[in-house]
């Protein structure tokens, strides 16, 4: 594989669907486990954690869906209508969880009912997300240069399995993050949560690496023929050693750690995942290379990526830093 | 193709209502980021506590707005790709990376700021905060830029070649793609809208609590400071309508023949149609009111010029007259009163009545939301006006759309209609009872920040402690 535009900009995509995945992904596994937490006060300290930062974290979202229409507009024009309704209750759920940060405080009559709306969006999004995913990983008809298939063709057990994994991840996620921004009793209820999130993602994670392979002839061959198989067995084998390493510092109550580990491991899923499906982004049907856009379109944003990523991040990192510390009740300064 | 025909007209339905809901919030929250800019200004410069207040009053209702804003707009980005499949595919390459550029440029720079902006005065410091205001002020301003340039592009493209595969691809120009010959025109007349909606969004509010109480010093503020938009751009945006009409008469005349009811060819000087009642099935102005020669003078500068009218075009390459011919007749009534307030507001000022006058009060109360409906009739003139194109002249409404089943689209627009007018309903409500609360001096902020710097809102919530105010 030689390193081209195209290249790049696969793994462009990947970053900002990856930066998408973990930071929208920690809210809304907060947003999954809102009901657990007592109302009031501990919801109002669980959602004051992110209330500063979600809108950021969303912004990775339409940065990879943008980007996909701008560097892979196929595989746009492709995907979208495929997934159309998992889009769809994508969008809504977001449109419930985005405006329930700000009605929640308005409406103090009304707090329980966005409490719920906030959960029910969290959940709903991050379900639709997972079974986008396996809707993908198990193949779109494709005919031409569009779509062949019909509305419902990515219900499956296994869009299933992959919506409740990626369900129980940002659970994971979230727990993690709530562990270093919470004190109390709410802090604790957030380590136990993290234990069972984490047990949980484990064994689907598990679960869907196994059932992966196969879906499609090139997932079996890429992770059990020889030699390739010496490389990618490193992937199951440092996920083994990072889920022990979490559960070992959840029992330890480490502050910052649990949720570092929970970074590693999706970055391993991801890594996973590009191992199963490089270099197609439909998978069986359409390469990188099908869908991308021209050399002009490419280097124009290129240039715009190299030049404003790093801005981004840097004033993404200092929002952080602002907001930095534990949500208290008082003395919060 | 009659099961094509109607998941079309559903998908072409859903646009319209997502992106008319959606619009409504950026139309507003454009103004108010720069009025919220202003106002932080002026309470550095000048230590007035009144200003102060403005900002935290204003603040609560921006974040709300910009809430929706945020989250209707996440369903346009996804809404190309899920129904309008084939015009993704086929123009990707072109409006694709300014759409990415939209993301990197404005997005980001709004939500990156926007948690300091609302949450952070206690944390980051006055300089700081009021830098993060003006970064999210201008984030607000770049991404009218580059969505603009992308829309103008559509309406009239330029700088493209056309692929072996049916996509537009980028020319070697990019200069020539973005500053396409609509998007000056647009961008000057769509950011003024903004600005003009805002302020009189604003001049409400003011006059509202100046009918209750005259002596309210930052509604007298408010209303002078609005007042003070509506007499200085009304008259700046009717120049900008005007020019941006010429350019839409030189690049899309199709359009402006629909906007002004002119059906029949003009050969010697075409009458301005004042009133009329269109007949799309008759093809002809029914009832109709007009100057003679008018038309042609102000569109030719030549009272004889002749004109074509939509009796020169096939009838599958026009737009549905009727609607475009209403919808632009409300945007320039609208503006017409616009005009009329500031105005008054002038004379009001030099009779030293500003304050007084408690019929321009009610005027200015009434006139509130008028600058939603004419951003909304302006943009039904421009997008139905282009019909039936989704690229001016190249590629067709009906070929861009995704292959979906009918079912599939009801279903979603369905779900849409019942969650946008419930949910944006709800924050609509939230919005007005901020704004019926009197603004007062030491107003709270958006994180209610009187006893802890973050949102401590949960437990002593900013509303309920201005309800016990009240």
């Amino acid at each position: 594989m030689n390193i081209d535009l195209t290249t790049i900009w696969a793994f462009i995509i990947a970053f900002a669907v990856f930066m998408y995945v973990v930071m929208d992904g920690f809210d809304l596994g907060i947003g999954i486990l809102f009901p657990s937490f007592k109302p009031g006060h501990e919801r109002s300290q669980a959602m004051n954690a992110i209330a500063p930062v979600w809108d950021g974290n969303e912004t990775w979202l339409v940065l990879g869906g943008g980007g996909l229409m701008a560097a892979f507009p196929l595989a746009y024009a492709i995907i979208l209508p495929a997934t159309y309704p998992l889009i769809i209750a994508m969008l809504l759920g977001l449109v419930f969880r985005g405006v329930a940060f700000e009605y929640r405080w308005r409406d103090p009559s009304h707090e329980r009912f966005w409490d719920f709306a906030f959960f029910a969006g969290s959940l709903v999004a991050a379900l639709s997300q997972g079974m986008i995913l396996g809707a993908l990983l198990q193949g779109v008809a494709v005919e031409g240069r569009a779509y062949a298939g019909g509305w419902l063709d990515w219900l499956s057990p296994y869009s299933l399995l992959t919506g409740a994994g990626v369900v129980v991840g940002y659970a994971l996620l979230g727990s993690c993050y709530l562990a270093m921004k919470l004190t109390g009793e709410a802090e604790d209820h957030a380590y136990r949560l993290a234990v069972w999130a984490a047990l949980a993602t484990l064994f689907l994670m598990g679960a869907v690496s196994l059932v992966t392979p196969f879906l499609e002839s090139q997932y079996w061959d890429r992770w059990f023929t020889m030699p390739s198989l010496l490389f990618v067995a490193q992937v199951p084998l440092l996920t083994a050693i990072a889920f022990f390493a979490l559960l070992r510092s959840i029992r330890k109550r480490r502050r910052y750690r649990p949720f570092l580990i929970a970074l590693a491991l999706f970055a391993l899923g991801m890594a996973g995942l590009g191992i199963s499906m490089w270099p197609y982004v439909v998978p069986d049907s359409i390469t990188i290379w099908d869908a991308a856009a021209p050399e002009r379109s490419q280097t124009f944003m290129l240039a715009g990526v190299a030049l404003i990523m790093p801005l981004i991040l840097a004033y993404t990192g200092w929002s952080y830093w602002v907001f930095r510390g534990k949500v208290g009740t008082e003395g919060y300064h | 193709m009659e099961a094509d025909s109607v998941a079309l007209l559903l998908a072409r339905i859903q646009f319209a209502f997502t992106v008319s809901f959606h619009f409504i919030f950026p139309s507003f929250s454009i103004g108010l980021a720069s009025f919220l800019a202003v106002l932080e200004w002026r309470w550095l410069s000048t230590g007035q506590q009144r200003y102060l207040d403005l900002f935290k009053y204003w603040l609560k209702i921006f974040a709300i707005a910009f809430a929706m804003g945020v989250v209707s707009g996440i369903v346009m980005s996804y809404q190309f790709g899920t129904n309008w499949s084939v015009f993704s595919d086929k123009a990707g390459p072109v409006i694709g990376p300014l759409m990415a550029y939209e993301v990197l440029t404005a997005f980001f720079l709004e939500a990156g700021f926007l948690g300091v902006m609302l949450f952070g005065m206690n944390r980051v410091g006055k300089r700081l905060h009021f830098f993060a205001t003006l970064m999210v002020a201008i984030g607000t301003f770049i991404s009218a830029f580059w969505i603009l340039s992308v829309n103008s592009w559509m309406q009239t493209p330029t700088g493209h070649v056309l692929g072996a595969n049916g996509q537009f691809l980028p020319g070697p120009s990019w200069a020539a793609i973005i500053f396409n010959p609509s998007f000056p025109y647009r961008l000057v007349h769509t950011v003024l809208a903004a600005y003009l909606t805002t302020a009189f969004v604003v001049g409400a509010v003011g006059a509202w609590h100046l009918l209750k109480d005259r002596a309210n010093e930052q509604a007298r503020t408010m209303f002078s400071m609005a007042m003070w938009m509506a007499a200085l751009v009304t008259p700046i945006q009717v120049i900008a309508g005007d020019q941006h009409g010429l350019n839409t008469y030189e690049h899309q005349p199709v359009k402006i023949m629909a906007m002004e009811g002119h059906y029949d060819s003009h050969s010697e000087g075409a009458p301005l149609y004042l009133f009329g009642w269109p007949n799309d099935r008759e093809q002809r102005l029914d009832y109709a009111i007009g100057i003679p020669k008018l038309g042609s003078l102000l569109l030719e500068h030549d009272p004889n010029a002749p004109m074509a009218g939509l009796d020169t075009i096939p009838d599958d390459q026009q737009p549905p007259a009727a609607i475009i011919f209403w919808s632009f007749r409300i945007m320039v009534g609208i503006g017409t009163l616009m005009l009329v307030i500031g105005m008054w507001s002038l004379v009001a000022r030099w009779r030293r009545k500003l304050f007084d006058w408690t019929a321009l009060h009610m005027a200015a109360l009434v006139m509130g939301p008028s600058g939603f409906v004419a951003v909304i009739a302006g943009w039904v003139t421009t997008e139905v006006g282009r019909q039936p194109y989704t690229v001016y002249g190249l590629l067709t409404t009906a070929e861009s759309a995704s292959p979906l089943a009918a079912p599939a689209v009801a279903a979603s627009l369905t779900a849409f209609v019942l969650v946008y007018f419930t949910v944006f309903g709800i924050g609509t409500w939230y919005i007005l009872k901020l704004m019926g609360k009197p603004p007062h001096f030491g107003e709270s902020g958006a994180a209610e920040a009187e006893q802890a710097p973050i949102r401590s809102a949960g437990i002593t919530p900013g509303p309920a402690q201005a309800e016990g105010v009240s």
